[in-house]
């Protein structure tokens, strides 16, 4: 057991909606997509046409860059459509499900003795890889690379997130085997992160399956369950190395198909946020339909559909699919309405780090935050604001006009090889001027990994 | 407010694309956005949003300013009534203060908007908040005797020279309500320095007492400054001067709401603080003991209390676009401005006014400051690395 680390810069968004401590489980839908824009950087291929029969685990598509690189169909049954946009771009590979899932059976592992090979082999064959990401870039790792460490962040700190300890409780087996086989590929540097009082995992979760030397406690307010941050306090990545990091929930998907000898991709979803009537937790399976996920629990029809938390999820609908890394869903109300004489008013019900409004009278407050901006966008005009909500050793504005620059070498230096979007989220959310700094740190991502 | 929001919906169609008026729409926008928080959503990246923004922000800073406003319109008339020895109620020294001012505000922001709204027009880009503040520093660091034409000069150049050839709010390199103030300052001494402090209007059947003397307590303390006030006059304020500099009570306030709110940095007023004590301690120690009242003898702490150093350092060395934007950057920032201060204040009786030029040349250096800064955060960066490789 390493020693805490405290992370004292960053902060907790109380937001109302937080998931009650029940499990659901949600109707199986008559209608599954997987959705390539879920995967970060791949070009898809596609491996079935309309009318083929697919298993769960079989192979849908795959990266034209990587052929071995393959992403697999939740369900069993028939694909039914391929859903294309602009330039033929494909959006959404449907199916049409088995009553009874059919599985693609692979061998079912004795896990004491696996090698690195042999794990690598079976989660390219099932199209379990896709789970496991690479800093730089959080980007579908190479299986041909050897990773310095593997980091799986065992709490999440976003606002509304899910509690790992409740929603994994049952698989725990899964969740250590998983573990196991992470172990195995990061030859035993897997490192995980947990947190030193409440919430996600507990060493007890753990089991022996990790190092307890490779156990590190934190504490703090969010981004400390990211896993970048954790990365950065416990071996930050230096230019040229590469570190993989895994989702909990994903590591359970890559246990269970060590143990069961088959891709089954059932996720636990926390369901929150304001404009949900009984927020808790849902038992899903990836690619299903959100609005049987959603069910009857939506309490107005003017909100916004959220997969992931209110900092880094991506916007969705009724009509979407439960996406491939998706652990919460969080519904807030649209703020598209103008409010008068708005940032003239005492504002005793506005959320603000700064306490240019009343609210910080009010430290343990709720809020019912909506999508409305607050503003219009700016040029850069306030200075430290970043730096109270990122806790790493970067200078967050240098890096992000490093980026509009496009000055390779200043962004290496200024350490954008450590960073994602989601550590800047909060960055973000603070910032007065209302730049969009996780896009344009994505910009600088993907201009790195090209121009690297 | 539902006839304001349909008069907005009625005519934002003239303003828009196609619409009669299409070049205006920056101006319309503005006018909007001033009325209504705009019902903008957020897009890609993060789905809520912090509340605050920037017209948040410089209407904080003008909250702030409003202590020394309301001080200074009461010592205008403090002091005018002080010149022809009559003992008046503060409501009547506020009033006269009030009538004063007054003008002096509406001509700076009447002329700084108007450049700035016709930029926005001309360059197509959306009215920004800045000189809301600008505005009201602008008179604030007038003497209450300045030709009006002489505000609108001094607008029109911090708009336009200050802030607008550079794109706007956020991309000027030097405090543009200082910028201005100098501007006058270099080009109409004969205005902004000698007897111009207090406002001497006739008052009938009454004459200017014997005693009176024009001068501020920087120029006291050019002349010798043992005859400086008394500490506590200083503090207090009841002293001639520009507009809102003479209470560093009223500063003080001001710097409470703008640490205590985050809008202000602690760090640049701390640092400028410390500068100045260092400064004008070390002075002490050095100073020469056969010529006792050098100016080097002024106890150290006078400088915080002189002239227009609290103000300087509450709302001007503190804009967040001029001066040094590194964290550790802003300790050197303001570090040198206090020491500069009183260095030029102590060796430089040809230029009062040291905190106004301490300040902007040190926003001209705050880059090579935020320079040195980045580079040794690099370095460090770099020989962490090399540390865990080895």
């Amino acid at each position: 057991m390493g020693k805490t680390i405290n992370i004292r810069r960053g902060y907790d968004i109380r937001l109302v909606g937080e998931a009650k401590k029940v499990l659901r489980e949600a109707p199986v839908s008559d209608l599954f997509a997987v959705k390539p824009a879920d995967f970060p950087a791949i070009i898809p291929k596609l491996l079935v046409q309309p009318g083929d029969e697919v298993l769960a685990g079989q192979a849908l598509f795959y990266d034209k860059d990587r052929p071995n690189v393959r992403f697999p169909s939740p369900v069993s049954g028939e694909v039914a459509e391929i859903v294309r946009g602009e330039k033929r771009r494909i959006l959404q590979v449907r199916i049409l499900p088995d009553r009874e899932v059919r599985y693609a059976e692979f061998p079912k592992a004795d896990l004491g003795r696996l090698d690195r090979a042999t794990v690598i082999q079976q989660l390219l064959d099932s199209g379990c890889w896709q789970y496991l990401r690479q800093r730089p870039f959080s980007i579908i790792a190479d299986p041909v690379d050897v990773p310095k460490a593997i980091f799986v962040s065992g709490f999440d700190s976003a606002p509304l997130a899910p509690d790992w300890g409740f929603a994994l409780a049952s698989e725990r087996e899964n969740l250590q085997a998983g573990l196991r086989m992470l172990n195995i590929l990061a030859n035993g540097n897997l490192h995980v992160g947990i947190r030193e009082q409440g919430g996600g995992l507990s060493e007890a979760d753990l089991g022996d399956a990790v190092p307890s030397a490779n156990v590190h406690r934190f504490c703090g307010p969010h981004p400390a369950g990211n896993v970048g941050i954790q990365i950065h306090h416990i071996d930050p990545i230096q230019p040229g190395e590469k570190v993989w990091t895994v989702n909990v929930q994903d590591a359970v998907i890559i246990g269970r198909l060590f143990r069961e000898g088959r891709f089954r991709a059932d996720r636990v979803l926390a369901l929150t946020g304001s404009c949900i009537r009984q927020p808790g937790y849902v038992h899903v399976r990836t690619g299903q339909r959100m609005s049987d996920v959603l069910g009857d629990q939506l309490n107005s029809d003017h909100c916004r559909i959220i997969q992931g938390n209110v900092l880094t999820g991506k916007t969705s609908s009724a009509d979407d699919f439960v996406s491939f890394y998706t652990n919460q869903i969080t519904v807030i109300p649209e703020g598209d309405k103008p409010e008068f004489l708005g940032w003239l008013l005492p504002g005793f019900h506005k959320l603000s780090l700064s306490r240019t409004y009343f609210s910080w009278l009010w430290p343990k407050r709720k809020y019912n935050l909506d999508t409305n901006t607050h503003g219009e966008e700016r040029a850069f005009v306030m200075s430290g604001e970043y730096e109270k909500v990122l806790p790493m050793n970067i200078l967050p504005t240098y890096l992000l006009k490093a980026i509009l620059a496009r000055d390779v070498e200043r962004m290496e230096q200024l350490g954008i090889y450590e960073v994602a979007e989601e550590d800047f989220a909060l960055c973000e959310f603070v910032c007065t001027s209302k730049i969009p700094v996780q896009r344009i740190l994505a910009e600088g991502l993907e201009y790195m990994r090209k121009e690297g | 407010m539902k006839f304001l929001e349909d008069f907005f919906n009625k005519t934002r169609p003239h303003f828009q694309k196609g619409g009669k008026f299409e070049r205006w729409y920056p101006a319309f926008e503005a006018l909007e956005t001033f009325a209504f928080t705009p019902p903008l959503t957020t897009h890609d990246g993060v789905h809520v949003r912090d509340s605050i923004d920037l017209k948040r922000t410089m209407f904080t800073v003008i909250v702030a300013m409003i202590p020394t406003l309301l001080f200074g319109m009461w010592n205008v008339g403090y002091q005018h009534y002080q010149a022809y020895g009559m003992e008046m109620s503060h409501l009547d020294y506020f009033m006269f203060g009030f009538w004063k001012v007054l003008p002096i505000i509406v001509v700076s922001y009447a002329a700084g908007l108007g450049v700035e709204f016709l930029f926005s027009v001309l360059r197509g880009h959306s009215v920004s908040e800045g000189y809301l503040v600008s505005g009201l520093l602008i008179p604030l660091t007038m003497p209450v005797t300045v030709p009006l034409w002489m505000v609108a000069l001094g607008a029109i150049f911090c708009t336009l020279i200050g802030k607008e050839i550079f794109g706007g709010t956020g991309m000027n390199f030097m405090n543009p309500a200082l910028l201005a103030r100098a501007f006058l300052f270099f080009a109409f001494p004969a205005y902004m320095s000698g007897d111009i402090w207090t406002d001497l209007s006739p008052e009938a059947g009454h004459a200017i007492v014997d005693g009176y003397s024009g001068a501020t307590n920087l120029v006291t303390f050019d002349e010798n400054f043992r005859n400086l006030p008394s500490p506590a006059d200083m503090f207090w304020g009841f002293e001639q001067g520009s507009i809102g500099e003479t209470s560093v009570a009223a500063c003080l306030i001001g710097a409470l709401i703008l640490v205590g709110t985050g809008v202000g940095s602690w760090r640049i007023m701390l640092s400028c603080v410390l500068g100045a004590l260092f400064m004008g301690y070390l002075f002490n120690l050095l100073a020469p003991a056969s010529m006792p009242n050098h100016a080097m003898h002024t106890p150290g702490y006078y400088h915080l209390l002189m002239g227009s150093f609290a103000f300087g350092t509450v709302y001007m060395a503190t804009d967040p676009v001029s001066a040094a934007h590194t964290e550790k950057g802003k300790w050197f920032y303001g570090f040198f401005i206090g020491a500069l201060t009183v260095i030029l204040r102590v060796f430089n009786p040809a230029y009062p006014e040291a905190v106004m030029l301490s300040i902007l040349l040190m926003n001209v250096f705050a880059p090579v400051i935020d320079h040195l800064v980045v580079e040794q955060h690099i370095k460090s960066r770099l020989k962490k690395s090399k540390l865990s490789r080895a």
